[in-house]
C-alpha cells in the first residue's frame, strides 16, 4: 500500500503538516524578536545547502557542478551570516536580562 | 551511509529547526534556540557530505561562503538589518535558480530519473520561478532599504497589466517545458528570465514605509523556494524547513498589514505613500503651530513624572539609539518613569526598533508593545516622539481619513506632546498631522540624534 503511493503525496503530506508546525510556533515569537526571527528563518532556509552540495558532487562532472558550487557559496554565506547576526543580536537582549535581574 | 540513515538524520535536523524557532517565544531561551538551529545545521550538513563527492570543492565553497558571511555578520550596522535580511533572502533565491539548471542539467545526481518525470518537472518550475523571483524583488527592496535606490514607488501606466501578462506568458512557457518530452531548455530558460524580470517590476511600485511587509513576503518566498526544491529532490528536510520559513514570513506579513490595517494584495500591488512631500492642510489655511528647543523640552521632561518615549524610523536614519538610552538614564536617575512604547511598523522590518534599543542597552521591561501601553498615555505626563508620525496619527481616529482604522499608539492623550522632526513634511502616508497642531505640543526641529544629545546636556 506505502509502496504504491506516490512521493510527491507523501512530500505534501510532509508540507501541509510542517506549514502547520510553522503556523503554531511562529505565533508564539514574541514581537520584541521579530528581527532575529527574521535573521533566523534566512539562515534556515540556508538549508538549501544541502541541494546545492549535492548539485554540485555529482558522478560525473560537467559545467552543472559549477553552478552546484556558486550555489554552495550563496547558501553558505546564509547560514554563516544568518545564525552569527542573530546571536549577535540576541547577545544584546541578553546583556539586559543581568542588567534587570 | 544508507539512505534510511540519511533519512532519520535529516528528520533529526528538521526537529533542531523547529526548537530554533520555538526558543524565540522569549529573550531567555532564544540563544539556545540559535543554538539548536546550529545544531540542526550542523547535522544536514555532515549528513549530505557522506553522500556527495567532490568534498574538496565543496568544502572550500563552504568555507569561502562562511568567511563572507561571518565578516558581513559581524560588520553589519544594526540600523543596517534590513538591508541585510533582504540581500540574505536574494542568496537563497538566486541559489534555488542554480540548483534547478543543476536538477534539470543532470536529474541523476539528485538521484531523479535521466527523462524527468513530470511531476518533477512542475517542481523544478515552481522552485525555479520562485526562486528568481526571490532574487530579483530582493536585490530591489536591498536598493530601496540602503538609500542606494529612491524609496519612492515607480508607477506606470498599465503597470499591474503588463505583470499579468508576463507572468502569463511565463505560466505558458513552464506549460511547454512541462509537456515537452525532452529536456526543453529554450522554455526553461524563458520562463526563468521572465520570472527574474516579474520580480522586479512586482517590487517597484512598492513604497519605502511598506517595506516591512516587503520583507517579510520576500522572508516568505525564500522559504517557499527552499521548500519548493525539496520537493524537486524528494528531500522531506528542505521541504520542512522551508515551510517553517515560509509561514513565518507569511505570519509576519499578515501581522504588518494588520498595524497598518491595509489589505495584503493593496500592499502588494503599491504605488501607496510618498517620500516626505509638503503637507497639505485640508481647509487649506495655514495651520499653527509651537515649536521649541530642546532645552525647554528637557527642561519639561526634568520635572514630570511619566515620560514615554515612542521610536520611529528617523531614529534608526540618524543612529540616536545610544543617545536615547543615555536620555533615558538621565531621567531615571532624576526619578522620572521612562518607558518606550513601540508600534508594530516602526521602522523598516518587523522588530526594528526593539533591536535598537536593545543594541543602546535599554532594559527590555521598559520597551512595551502597542497593547501593552496604549491605556497608559492618558495618564502620562510628556510623550516623545523620535522620528515618528503616521504611527502616532490621530487622523487614523477619523472615519474618511485614508489610515482610518489603522491601530496608532495613542500619543495624543497625554498632557504634553513633545514630536522630534526632521521638518513639518508629511509622513509616509503623505498626511497633515493634526497631533503637530494641538496646544499641548511642542515641535523640536532637528536631526534625532543631535536633539537628543542636546537634551542630555541640558539635563
Amino acid at each position: 500500500m506505502i509502496g504504491e503511493i506516490d512521493p510527491t503525496i507523501i512530500n505534501l503530506t510532509v508540507f501541509v503538516l510542517a506549514v502547520f508546525v510553522g503556523y503554531h510556533v511562529v505565533w508564539n515569537v514574541t514581537p520584541a524578536l521579530h528581527t532575529p526571527l527574521m535573521s533566523v528563518t534566512n539562515a534556515i532556509s540556508g538549508i538549501i545547502l544541502v541541494g546545492a552540495m549535492l548539485a554540485a558532487g555529482p558522478a560525473e562532472t560537467d559545467w552543472g557542478v559549477w553552478l552546484g558550487a556558486a550555489a554552495v557559496t550563496l547558501a553558505a554565506i546564509n547560514v554563516f551570516g544568518g545564525f552569527l547576526v542573530t546571536q549577535r543580536m540576541l547577545e544584546m537582549f541578553r546583556k539586559k536580562d543581568k542588567k534587570g535581574s | 551511509m544508507s539512505a534510511n540513515t540519511v533519512a532519520l538524520a535529516y528528520l533529526i535536523a528538521s526537529v533542531f529547526f523547529i526548537l530554533a524557532l520555538k526558543g524565540l517565544s522569549s529573550p531567555l531561551s532564544a540563544r539556545r534556540g540559535n543554538m539548536f538551529g546550529i545544531i540542526g545545521m550542523v547535522i544536514a550538513v555532515i549528513t549530505t557530505l557522506t553522500i556527495t563527492r567532490n568534498w574538496a570543492l565543496i568544502i572550500v565553497c563552504i568555507a569561502l561562503g562562511g568567511t563572507i558571511g561571518a565578516v558581513v555578520a559581524r560588520r553589519v550596522q544594526m540600523t543596517a538589518m534590513p538591508e541585510l535580511v533582504a540581500f540574505m533572502h536574494s542568496l537563497v533565491g538566486l541559489a534555488a535558480v542554480f540548483i534547478a539548471i543543476a536538477a534539470v542539467n543532470n536529474p541523476a545526481s539528485f538521484g531523479l530519473p535521466e527523462i524527468l518525470p513530470m511531476g518533477s518537472k512542475l517542481e523544478l518550475f515552481l522552485g525555479t520561478f520562485i526562486g528568481a523571483m526571490t532574487w530579483s524583488g530582493s536585490v530591489i527592496a536591498f536598493l530601496k532599504l540602503s538609500g542606494r535606490m529612491s524609496g519612492a514607488p515607480i508607477t506606470f501606466n498599465g503597470q499591474h497589466k503588463v505583470n499579468l501578462t508576463m507572468a502569463i506568458i511565463m505560466v505558458g512557457f513552464g506549460l511547454w517545458f512541462f509537456f515537452s518530452t525532452t529536456t526543453n531548455w529554450t522554455a526553461f530558460a524563458t520562463m526563468t528570465a521572465i520570472a527574474f524580470v516579474l520580480g522586479f517590476l512586482i517590487i517597484i511600485p512598492i513604497g519605502g514605509a511598506d517595506m516591512p511587509v516587503v520583507i517579510s513576503m520576500l522572508n516568505s518566498y525564500s522559504g517557499w523556494a527552499a521548500a519548493g526544491i525539496g520537493f524537486s529532490l524528494g528531500n522531506p528536510m528542505l521541504i520542512i524547513a522551508g515551510s517553517l520559513v515560509g509561514s513565518s514570513g507569511a505570519i509576519l506579513s499578515y501581522i504588518m498589514c494588520k498595524a497598518m490595517n491595509r489589505p495584503f494584495l493593496s500592499v502588494i500591488l503599491g504605488g501607496f505613500g510618498s517620500e516626505g512631500g509638503a503637507a497639505v492642510a485640508s481647509d487649506g489655511t495655514q495651520k499653527t503651530y509651537r515649536s521649541g528647543s530642546a532645552d525647554d523640552a528637557a527642561f519639561i521632561m526634568g520635572n514630570a513624572d511619566s515620560v514615554i518615549i515612542v521610536p520611529g524610523y528617523g531614529l534608526a536614519v540618524a543612529r540616536a539609539q545610544h543617545a536615547v538610552k543615555e536620555l533615558a538614564e538621565v531621567l531615571h536617575k532624576k526619578g522620572v518613569n521612562v518607558r518606550f512604547a513601540i508600534h508594530p511598523v516602526a521602522g523598516r522590518m518587523p522588530g526594528h526598533m526593539n533591536v535598537l534599543l536593545a543594541e543602546a542597552e535599554i532594559p527590555y521591561e521598559q520597551v512595551l508593545e502597542m497593547d501593552e501601553i496604549n491605556s497608559d498615555f492618558s495618564n502620562t505626563d510628556v510623550v516623545l516622539v523620535l522620528g515618528a508620525n503616521d504611527v502616532v496619527n490621530p487622523a487614523a481616529n477619523v472615519p474618511g481619513s485614508p489610515i482610518y482604522g489603522m491601530p496608532i499608539l495613542d500619543a495624543y492623550k497625554a498632557r504634553t506632546v513633545m514630536v522630534v522632526k526632521r521638518s513639518m513634511a508629511a509622513g509616509y502616508a503623505g498626511l497633515d498631522n493634526d497631533l503637530f497642531y494641538m496646544d499641548k505640543t511642542m515641535m523640536i526641529f532637528g536631526d534625532a540624534k543631535k536633539v537628543v544629545e542636546d537634551m542630555v546636556k541640558a539635563l
